[in-house]
């Protein structure tokens, strides 16, 4: 069985069930600032387990059910990492807006476990488990301000636009589990359709399709996209500030696990799925976002789009563009995370920042806060020297190595028109004056700290961006077939 | 001969009393026409050696979900009879999506995969215990990750809709023996009135 392999996961879930039995008997003026440092801690040591196994052999355990490598090992810190920086930021709007319940925290806690699952799956079935673990909490937290009627749309959207969504990916594994007589495991699957012509077999190429739109739907790409501005904008910001973030991370593993590892070999199916998609994703994304006069639906095209760029690097199914995926999906979380931390950060007494014009004149109000902004905005826009132009550039990359040229160059060209839109939130920082006066942000000190670690490790990352890269390369190297 | 007979019997009242969920005026007789048909159906289960199927049918719908339903039905108090009026008009329409299913599933059931007369892996004695000692040794791990998921769904729905109402007028015992002269009287200094 080996149980010790899945020690992370493990002590999560006590985690969870302690924290659960513990709050109600804190000291009552206390508490959720006792539990709420409790669950960071809690995250902090389950990140260390991770690390302490992280350049290992790939190791299974768990009646073949877990599979402990690099890649999993990687995506799993950073969903750790970047949860812990959500906590960070959500705490002082919870505080403002009557939302700070320990339960806030604790749905995160399981989604986090949903991805921790997901990220070490050796079958399908728990690909799927996972994937629920994690859905059913996030549309539980978008209800969470549940006097919000806009909220509760979202929530209720996202809930029924997901199941369909599930039940798609669940389709498409019952036609796979038929077609490979009985196998569910990731390897099983592999060696399988090692021996199948894959464009001749169309019952696989139909499970294919509905596997690909199920994953496709955790990233929120085109065609797949629909509940991404909605729910966005519906949800408080600190729960669109995790759910914009973390889970790509998890809907990454879910692709390299299935597509990348499983149904390697049916490359040249998925691929083309992956390819439309993508190149919808980034035309979209990028148009409509310029449409957007809401900050929040302004971001969730723009995440469209990002998400296109990462399926484009899947679809190479080279080593190459598996890393640059990896890469660019761990930069995205990264980003966005700050970005809406500055959001958070523009927020008062109860009112979210939502338009454009509450970006007017930051520059004035808050130098340092409108530089970090800056530093984000220009590293998802793609302009050297933030992260986010290697980012962009290892994709291009990936897709002109193995022959896309056309498709590269219109990735070059959508990115562009999506330039505008990031520049123009940048000029009203700089050069507009503020319509209102909103009072002084006053937050707490490790906000600040985080914000800025943030903002910096970005432009950090973009003068050194070959220590990632490398990671991510060995991480793939050590963990593909 | 006595296994037959048994079965016949069974099969009749199923028939029956799904024959009953649809046309009987109240909606709580259909209810409960409804948990016989169940009851029946887990009967045949148990009689072709399915027991486990047969007691989770009665366990989860007859314990739970039935019970649910009969509190929805009696705590809307709908009335069915408007919902039931067009019953001959749609008839033709029904008779024929069933005919069109029924057709479908002896295509379908005609198939070679589903025609098996030897069982795939020997069949074991005791069907509850062979598939807990799978579910509990090879599958523990989707076990208890499927645990987590039911722990999730209670937290989420308390969280979703346990609210303390402010309007009750619920007494808090200790609270009023607790309470002190601070809390209640004021004083204030004034000028005496002359």
């Amino acid at each position: 069985m080996n149980i010790a392999i899945a020690l992370p996961e493990i002590f999560l879930t006590i985690a969870i069930c302690l924290s659960l039995l513990i709050e109600p008997f804190l000291p009552t003026d206390k508490r959720r600032l006792i539990s709420y440092l409790l669950i960071q801690t809690c995250l902090i040591i389950t990140t260390l387990l991770v690390i302490n196994t992280f350049p290992a052999d790939k190791a299974w355990g768990l009646n073949n059910l877990y599979v402990r490598d690099d890649l999993g090992s990687l995506l799993k810190i950073s969903i750790l990492l970047v949860t812990m920086l959500a906590f960070v930021y959500a705490r002082q709007y919870l505080q403002e807006k009557g939302l700070w319940k320990n339960e806030f925290f604790i749905l995160i806690l399981f989604s986090v476990l949903g991805m921790l699952v997901i990220a070490s799956a050796n079958h399908l079935l728990l690909i799927y488990l996972g994937l629920e673990l994690l859905a059913l909490a996030l549309y539980a937290l978008v209800a969470f301000s549940r006097d919000d009627s806009r909220a509760t749309e979202a929530a209720m959207k996202y809930f029924v636009l997901g199941a369909i969504a599930s039940g798609m990916l669940l389709y498409g594994i019952s036609i796979l589990y038929g077609i490979t007589r009985g196998q569910l495991e990731l390897s099983a699957i592999a060696s399988y359709l090692s021996t199948q012509e894959v464009l001749n077999n169309i019952p696989l190429l139909f499970a294919l399709v509905f596997i690909v739109g199920g994953i496709a739907f955790k990233f929120g790409t085109v065609p797949f996209h629909m509940w991404a501005p909605d729910v966005y904008q519906g949800a408080p910001t600190a729960v669109t500030l995790f759910l914009a973030s973390v889970p790509k991370l998890a809907a990454f593993a879910m692709l390299m696990r299935v597509l990348g590892e499983s149904l390697g070999a049916a490359q040249s199916g998925w691929s083309q799925l992956l390819l439309v998609m993508g190149l919808l994703s980034v035309t979209v994304g990028n148009l409509l976002a310029i449409a957007q006069f809401n900050l929040k639906r302004m971001f969730a095209y723009s995440t469209i789009a990002h998400m296109g760029f990462v399926l484009l690097a899947a679809m190479t199914g080279t080593l190459e563009g598996y890393s640059a995926g990896l890469f660019y999906t761990i930069i995205y979380a990264l980003t966005s995370v700050g970005s809406f931390a500055i959001l958070i950060l523009l927020s008062h007494q109860g009112l979210d920042a939502e338009t454009l014009n509450d970006l007017k004149g930051l520059n004035e109000r808050h130098p340092w806060y409108a530089f970090l902004m800056l530093l984000l905005l220009f590293s998802m826009a793609g302009i050297p020297p933030m992260v986010g132009f290697y980012a962009k550039f290892s994709v291009i990359q990936a897709m002109l190595n193995t022959g896309y040229l056309w498709p590269a160059v219109f990735v070059v060209l959508m990115s562009v028109v999506g330039e505008f839109y990031y520049l123009r939130a940048i000029k009203m920082m700089y050069f507009d004056q503020p319509e209102k006066h909103p009072p002084q942000i006053t937050y707490p000190m490790d906000f600040q700290i985080a914000l800025t670690a943030n903002g910096l490790l970005v432009l950090f990352l973009g003068l050194l961006p070959t220590g990632l890269i490398e990671l991510c390369t060995q991480a793939l190297v050590a963990s593909l077939p | 001969m006595f296994q037959q007979l048994v079965f016949y019997l069974f099969t009749g009242v199923l028939i029956i009393s799904a024959i009953g969920v649809v046309t009987v005026r109240n909606p709580i007789y259909a209810a409960l026409c409804l948990i016989l048909a169940f009851f029946s159906s887990s009967a045949i289960w148990l009689l072709s050696g399915a027991e486990f199927l047969g007691i989770v049918l009665v366990l989860v719908y007859v314990g739970a979900v039935m019970v649910l339903f009969l509190f929805v039905i009696m705590l809307l108090d709908l009335n069915l009879d408007l919902l039931k009026e067009g019953f001959i008009r749609y008839l033709p329409i029904g008779l024929g999506a069933a005919f069109i299913v029924t057709l479908e599933m002896i295509l379908v059931l005609n198939m070679p995969a589903f025609k098996i007369s030897q069982p795939l892996a020997s069949l074991p004695a005791n069907n509850t215990e062979a598939l807990g000692k799978i579910l509990y040794t090879d599958y523990a791990y989707p076990f208890e990750i499927a645990a987590v998921i039911l722990l999730l769904a209670i937290v989420a729905a308390i969280v979703l809709t346990l609210r303390r109402r402010t309007d009750t007028k619920l007494q808090n015992i200790s609270e009023q023996i607790q309470v002190s002269r601070h809390d209640r009287l004021r004083l204030i200094k004034m000028q005496a009135e002359k």
